[in-house]
């Protein structure tokens, strides 16, 4: 970069307009090569967004709390979006009703498997506790499992990545693997994508039925509450 | 909009205030969300302006997700050491977390 440039820049970074308008630029040209690619899951545009900001970020040698000072204000938008899941959960309500105990054991029981499996395996191959921690709610949406993350000592920005992945591998291998199982009805696959692979597999959930997708979304927001119940409890035993 | 926006920042804070108060182990958003959707059971419909919302701001949720996501660049030398933990872990454990999931819903379901 010319003297010039980087003068430029280095004024623009104080101020918060650059890391908000790089947020959206880079999610906006992320979203449209997803949309080029056919929506293909592994053309994930939360991971193309961050890969190019990381990779402006770096090259211009901007550290990451400088960008978060303009992106915080997208990031703060986590909250009342929790908050707004409240709705279509409500959608849900006369199904919920009726399938009420079958999907309450399946929500406690794929709780806990995802905590306990993840921890289980991760450990076993040499992860570090910080690790661990930050795997635990790897199943949960993220404004969630960050919460989550948060408060049982792991790294939420960590959290967040570990979250992304498991949404695609989730969406990648979801319907496949359900397939070999021979389950028909889409109330159940799309709970557990849902329960699996929260928002990622949510959308891949739709892409099934219009009630796999619903459920995915139900199962979404349900694993997000009785995980965050579960996850101190079960990492106070595990670790 | 303005009014339903001030509507879930409300139902935040009530979630927030009340976590820190009683020491809860859920995030205050997730609180706030169980509260409103008990809210909108009592009433029994969603107000139009709260679908609009709500709608406008899931639309975009992945975008939410990016100014965190973005931290990995912090976390580059961790994720270089553990890759191996991380990968076998996240695919075993949500292909597990799947089947279980999908095998006990149908076997209560058939219950029924």
């Amino acid at each position: 970069m010319n003297p010039e440039l980087r003068e430029l820049w280095v004024y623009l970074s104080t101020s918060p307009l650059l890391g908000l308008t790089l947020t959206l630029l880079a999610y906006q040209l992320a979203y449209a090569v997803y949309v080029k690619l056919g929506s293909h899951p592994l053309a994930n545009p939360v991971a193309i967004a961050v890969a190019l900001i990381v990779a402006i970020l770096t090259f211009t040698g901007t550290p990451y709390a400088v960008y978060f000072e303009g992106a915080q204000f997208v990031h703060f938008l986590l909250g009342p979006a929790t908050v707004a899941l409240a709705v279509p959960l409500y959608a849900q309500w006369p199904r919920l009703k009726k399938l009420f105990g079958a999907s309450m054991l399946a929500l406690v029981t794929g709780s806990v498997v995802s905590v306990v499996s993840v921890w289980l395996i991760a450990e076993a191959f040499g992860a570090s506790d910080q690790v661990l921690r930050s795997l635990a709610p790897k199943s949960v949406t993220s404004p969630i499992g960050m919460g989550i993350s948060e408060k049982i000592g792991g790294l939420p920005s960590l959290t967040a990545v570990l979250i992304m992945l498991t949404g695609i591998v989730g969406a990648v291998i979801g319907p496949a693997l359900l397939k070999t199982t021979g389950t028909q009805d889409d109330a159940i696959r799309g709970f557990a994508i849902g329960m699996s692979a929260h928002g990622i597999g949510t959308a891949r959930a739709f892409q099934i039925s219009e009630t796999a997708g619903a459920f995915s979304a139900l199962a979404m927001g349900l694993n997000g509450v009785i995980t965050s119940i579960v996850v101190p409890v079960l990492v106070h035993g595990l670790a | 909009m303005l009014a339903s926006l001030t509507l879930l920042l409300v139902f935040q804070l009530i979630g927030e205030t009340v976590v820190q108060w009683l020491r809860l182990p859920v995030p205050g958003p997730v609180l706030g969300m169980l509260l409103l959707f008990a809210a909108l059971v009592l009433r029994g419909e969603v107000p139009t302006a709260l679908r609009d919302t709500a709608n406008g701001l899931l639309q975009h949720l992945s975008l939410l997700f990016v100014p965190a996501g973005a931290g990995v660049m912090t976390h580059l030398g961790l994720l270089a050491t553990a890759w191996l933990p991380i990968t076998v872990a996240i695919l075993l454990s949500t292909a597990v977390t799947l089947l279980v999931t999908a095998f006990v819903m149908r076997a209560a379901a058939r219950q029924r």
